[in-house]
């Protein structure tokens, strides 16, 4: 126990020793939480749109201002022509084209059917679907109004749906983000740090001092380990701190659960880092390796795109991913305000995992080679 | 095979690397408080048999013992007894001189008192009192290996192995350093070095020679002087190594 002790404290000296580090440590979360969440989004605002506008009357500018005043959609240009819009859609001036016919205001007022048109940019097809969305959306509050307002006939049977957004009820994207964000900040410093570490000391030669040591197999692993354990810990509360801070995010879950979770998560990431410092030789393998896993765990992982929406295949892969299962547990401890019971299967994974990762590190790690 | 007085044996240690032999059937001992020397050319084969005694490297065949102690079988027992002083240098650059008395020291198990003494003793000794707090990347080279020699014997250890420890410092630090390794010796600690410094051969109670994996000679320097019929220790390396290469033409 003692050796562990000495392991630590060396450990700690060199970390904090080393000016690359200090840096790393407040600034990652503090850049990262600012340039992704505000960066990173979803929503889809300030759609630019070329208006071609061919009735020029009292109604079709009443539809017109619907649009330029709602938070979405920004009007860049106007024409009387097709060519011409079609001509921003390919510069990429404007994302959607809104073409009202000649003879718009007249259908409307005689009660026959109306038209209009939109032409969107679909190479992006999720922005492409919530433009369509906005843009249906404002043409029917438009609708309604006309109806009430002009039609003679008391109003026809509709049903009224009404929203409740539970969880995140003011659709704030900050609050969704940053719990992911918060796991990729954890994941990065745990993976990154303890894999360059052991093979650091193979490559300068120090292992082989300590290899003749009788150090044991569990006090180098734990002695390796717990000051990185350690400082991805202190990195998720100072990150926590930060997002509190500017973005008010709610915390409804017990930190308790934050932190414990924490623990196992981080064991498994470091079990990783290190099973993968043990079967390489330079630190720019081992960075290789690390960045490899790193990239398909966050890709599959459900922090930019929804696990929901992948394929089943891939789906079905997010079972071995540890950063898909942290940052479902997060969002839900965090957002949901969950308990330990509602992320008991991500617990249990996590836990199995992290114990897979320590006995293959430790199997792995050879003081004597053959 | 552990009779008492001996420090080191070895009766036909071999390793093998797929088809290459770099360690072929070596047998030799050391006796307790010895200076053996271990000499050979570059790629002869010396560092790979070091590791196999201090149980770095699992041996193909062959069998030896350290400290009386298994090769095969009790290399952890066999790290209590022994330090090491690599070729290539093995203290972190980037801890004190003073640290990495402390992490040596506490790996080793030595308590807290016993550390804080032997830091006085060892930079008193070293006369570097004065670089206590400094990296050690800031030491000239001479200084680190001092110090990386005396924190490699700071346990206390029966055997003490040295693998090119003199390697690109100057006449006096190397003569300065074999004034510890005979200071280490006169307490009783067996000292198995390895060298391409003939000189420094003289300095030791027996030498053996390696050509291309096996012992081509083992005696005392003078005794290898006379069966050889050389005047230095120069002379014998040059003669045991170069009929071999003539044979292979």
């Amino acid at each position: 126990m003692r050796t562990i002790r000495f392991l630590i404290q060396k450990e700690f000296i060199q970390i904090f020793r080393n000016k690359g580090m200090l840096p790393i440590i407040f600034g990652m979360p503090i850049i990262q939480l600012l340039i992704l969440t505000n960066a990173a989004t979803f929503d889809l605002r300030n759609v630019q749109f070329h208006l071609i506008d061919r009735d020029q009357t009292t109604t079709s500018r009443k539809l017109v201002e619907k649009f330029t005043s709602s938070e979405y959609f920004i009007p860049v240009a106007q024409s009387f022509s097709d060519e011409k819009g079609e001509e921003n859609l390919k510069s990429n001036r404007a994302r959607m084209v809104l073409n009202i016919p000649g003879n718009f205001e007249k259908e409307v007022l005689s009660n026959k059917v109306s038209h209009i048109q939109f032409i969107i940019n679909a190479e992006d097809g999720n922005a492409a679907g919530l433009t369509q969305t906005y843009a249906s959306n404002i043409v029917h509050a438009f609708a309604m109004e006309y109806q009430s307002v002009w039609s003679s006939v008391d109003n026809p049977k509709q049903i009224k749906i009404d929203y409740s957004f539970w969880y995140n009820p003011e659709l704030n994207y900050e609050t969704y983000m940053i719990p992911g964000i918060l796991v990729a900040l954890v994941s990065m410093i745990g993976l990154f740090l303890s894999g360059m570490n052991i093979v650091r000391e193979k490559e300068i030669g120090t292992i082989e001092q300590l290899n003749v040591t009788p150090i044991k197999k569990h006090e180098f692993i734990i002695g390796k380990l717990l000051p990185f354990w350690l400082l991805g810990l202190f990195i998720l509360g100072f990150g926590l701190f930060v997002a509190k801070l500017i973005f008010n995010i709610p915390i409804m879950g017990s930190l308790w659960l934050i932190f414990g979770t924490a623990a196992v998560y981080l064991i498994v990431v470091l079990g990783i880092g290190l099973f993968i410092s043990t079967v390489t030789d330079t630190q720019q393998q081992a960075m290789f390796i690390a960045w490899f896993f790193m990239v398909i765990f966050m890709l599959l992982g459900g922090l930019f795109t929804p696990i929901e929406s992948m394929p089943s295949w891939a789906q079905n892969l997010t079972v071995v991913n540890p950063i898909a299962h942290y940052i479902q547990m997060m969002r839900g401890i965090l957002i949901k305000g969950a308990v330990i019971g509602d992320i008991s299967f991500q617990v249990i994974v996590l836990s199995l995992y992290s114990i897979i990762m320590l006995t293959l590190s430790v199997l792995r790690y050879r003081k004597v080679n053959d | 095979m552990n009779e008492p007085g001996y420090a080191i044996r070895a009766e036909q240690l071999t390793k093998r690397f797929g088809d290459f032999i770099a360690v072929n059937e070596i047998t030799f001992d050391v006796k307790q408080g010895e200076i053996y020397g271990f000499l050979g050319a570059n790629g002869a084969g010396k560092t790979t048999a070091i590791r196999m005694l201090i149980g770095l490297l699992s041996p193909s065949s062959g069998i030896a013992t350290v400290a009386g102690f298994d090769v095969y079988k009790e290399t952890e027992n066999i790290k209590r007894n022994i330090g090491y002083m690599s070729q290539r240098f093995s203290l972190y650059e980037d801890l004190t001189v003073k640290e990495n008395i402390r992490f040596y020291g506490g790996v080793y198990g030595l308590s807290s008192s016993e550390i804080r003494d032997k830091t006085d003793f060892l930079l008193k000794k070293l006369e570097l009192e004065h670089a206590r707090n400094m990296l050690i990347s800031s030491l000239p080279l001479g200084w680190k290996q001092k110090l990386a020699f005396s924190i490699a014997v700071i346990h206390d250890p029966k055997i003490v192995f040295l693998d090119e420890p003199t390697g690109g410092v100057d006449p006096i630090t190397r003569r300065q350093f074999w004034n510890l390794i005979y200071e280490a010796s006169s307490k009783g600690v067996t000292v198995f070095v390895t060298t391409h410094y003939m000189d420094e051969s003289e300095y030791c109670d027996r030498v053996s020679i390696m050509v291309d994996g096996r012992i081509a000679a083992l005696d005392t320097p003078r005794g290898l002087k006379r069966i050889f019929h050389a005047s230095s220790m120069d002379e014998v390396f040059l003669k045991l190594a170069r009929p071999e290469k003539v044979g292979d033409i």
